[in-house]
């Protein structure tokens, strides 16, 4: 005869047991959950509050055809309140478009030159580097602008004004730089090394191996970092604030003095009465760069992810 | 003796290579007859591989290599202070272990490296066609691609890939052509077609494979080298490497006793 202990069998209480562990991990699910959607919802919650408060205007007062056509922006005007942000639209987009002919090559040749040609501490010491510069404060950008670009360009170039589209163009260009860099290195490594050898062992030199197989392969990726770098020009407000003279202006040449979309708001938001045509005016304008910068944005991820490509 | 007559393609003469300070290959002396399918054998880290690479000079992309004594291609010392590498690439033609088209369409890929050599006379569309066609034709794939030449070349099978890889290097004209376990990549009948053409190839270039497969180097090449340790151990025309193997390591190497 022979006696089975049962304590081989496992007592179905003792595996329901709820112990730490399985509290712990509880805990940890639905903080990672609540990190998660949050960020969406904080997004969501931004873009309802910006229209909640913009969007009186936009039904009542707003005149699409003023409003991007007309380059009076007078909403302090007693008797005759015009909301024209065609100057300010105008402004904005010099400013960046001049940023970007500055970016677009320094960053370019400087994510190939980390990516393709220097090696070991060298490589290390310049990313690092490219990185540092990104984590400059835009203020200090704008500070720059103001104290040195500005005497310089009225010494260079003769000119009455020294803030104008060309050195906030400038400096905007160079706080774009080091982002896009470092966008467009990381799309340059991505790069299969199968395909720089095939070439190489076909014979190209390094010059035909960068801009016959590494830059195409690596295209969306650049593209990517350019519409980045056009979104942070379009969301930059201090330093082109600092630097752009700030004055509603449509500019007529690179030493015209304008007024960003952005620092309009920056400027003008805490001066105006809660709730007043004014106020909403702002907000506005808030909205219609929320669209932009999300166009751009969702454009530069739509790319990255070759939805473009056939 | 009828062997004076052979010419050598490749030729090297107190090859030694080290990785930093690690010393892969030891007092090379090949002489690797033109024309001929030599197969490299070996077990994995005996500096067949290496040995390969030094002959395009492409062990160079890693920083690190120092090469002392010489290599000729064709009469020439590849490491002479004169030589141009570009010249040296066009001259020795490399397949990989894995395929590695370019993310362009078949024609592109075929036509890739002709283009980096053209210099400024271009060639009309016409004309490149018929490089494109004969290169797929040598490789035994134009029937296969020749209605989809502009679609792109990762959608080819591995096999294909394989091929196509071989197929661009032609259009530049080289001599010699290097592979680096071809087939490692495929399944058996795939080896089996990419064998079949590399065998096809034989006599119009000099060709120098490094396998992993016995079978492979017994059934595809005409001359044999093994290599242990980053030594040669022997040479010998294939048959003969196989059937009365002169040293002990290679006997029990193709036996099987170790590797």
């Amino acid at each position: 005869m022979s006696r089975v202990t049962p304590a081989s069998i496992p007592d179905t209480q003792v595996m329901d047991r709820r112990n730490l562990d399985w509290y712990v991990d509880k805990a940890v699910q639905v903080l990672v959950f609540v990190g998660g959607v949050s960020a969406i919802l904080f997004i969501i919650g931004i873009f309802v509050f910006i229209t909640k408060e913009g969007f009186g205007f936009l039904t009542t007062t707003f005149d699409a055809q003023e409003f991007f056509t007309s380059p009076r922006w007078r909403p302090t005007s007693e008797h005759n309140p015009t909301y024209g942000a065609l100057a300010l639209i105008v402004g904005t987009a010099s400013v960046t478009g001049l940023a970007m002919l500055v970016a677009v090559p320094f960053s370019l040749g400087a994510a190939i030159y980390i990516g393709e040609f220097a090696t070991g501490k060298t490589r290390e010491a310049l990313k690092v580097l490219v990185e540092l510069l990104a984590a400059i404060p835009s203020v200090v950008w704008g500070f720059i602008g103001l104290s040195m670009m500005n005497p310089l360009i009225i010494k260079l170039f003769n000119v009455p004004v020294g803030l104008n589209v060309l050195n906030a163009g400038v400096i905007l260009g160079l706080m774009a730089a080091p982002i896009m860099t470092t966008i467009a290195e990381d799309s340059l490594k991505a790069v299969p090394d199968g395909y720089r050898e095939a070439a190489e062992a076909l014979g190209a030199t390094r010059w035909q191996v960068i801009f016959k197989v590494v830059l195409p392969a690596a295209k969306n990726g650049l593209v990517a970092a350019v519409l980045l770098g056009v979104g942070r020009g379009f969301g930059e407000t201090m330093a082109v604030l600092m630097a752009s003279g700030h004055s509603i202006n449509l500019p007529t040449s690179i030493f015209d003095s304008v007024r960003a979309l952005t620092a309009t708001i920056a400027a003008e938001l805490g001066e105006t009465a809660v709730g007043s045509d004014h106020y909403r005016a702002l907000f506005t304008l808030g909205i219609f760069l929320f669209l932009i910068t999300f166009l751009i944005n969702l454009t530069a991820d739509l790319v990255v992810r070759g939805i473009r490509k056939k | 003796m009828a062997s004076q007559d052979v010419a050598y393609a490749i030729e090297t003469e107190a090859l030694n290579l080290w990785y930093g300070t690690f010393q892969a290959l030891f007092d090379i002396n090949l002489q690797i007859k033109q024309g001929r399918i030599t197969s490299m054998i070996g077990p994995s880290g005996c500096g067949k591989t290496t040995f390969l690479r030094s002959v395009n000079r492409i062990n160079e992309r890693l920083g690190y290599v120092r090469t002392t004594g010489s290599i000729e291609v064709l009469g020439h010392d590849i490491y002479g202070p004169d030589v141009e590498l570009v010249q040296i690439r066009k001259q020795v033609g490399m397949v990989f272990q894995r395929p590695n088209p370019l993310p362009l369409s078949i024609r592109k890929n075929v036509i890739f490296g002709y283009r980096l050599h053209e210099g400024p006379h271009r060639l009309g569309k016409a004309q490149r066609d018929e490089i494109v066609e004969g290169a797929l034709r040598q490789v035994l794939l134009w029937d296969e691609v020749k209605d989809r030449l502009n679609r792109p070349a990762i959608e080819l099978s591995l096999e294909e890939q394989q091929k196509l890889c071989i197929a661009r290097l032609l259009p530049v004209k080289p001599a010699v052509l290097l592979m680096d376990e071809p087939c490692s990549a495929l399944d058996p009948k795939g080896t089996e077609a990419v064998e079949e053409m590399i065998w096809e190839l034989r006599g119009r270039y000099t060709i120098l494979i490094v396998t992993h497969n016995m079978a492979q180097a017994r059934r595809a090449s005409e001359e044999c080298i093994f290599m242990l340790l980053g030594k040669v151990i022997e040479h010998t025309p294939t048959g003969e490497l196989f059937v009365t193997p002169q040293n002990r390591e290679t006997a029990d190497y193709i036996e099987g006793r170790y590797g």
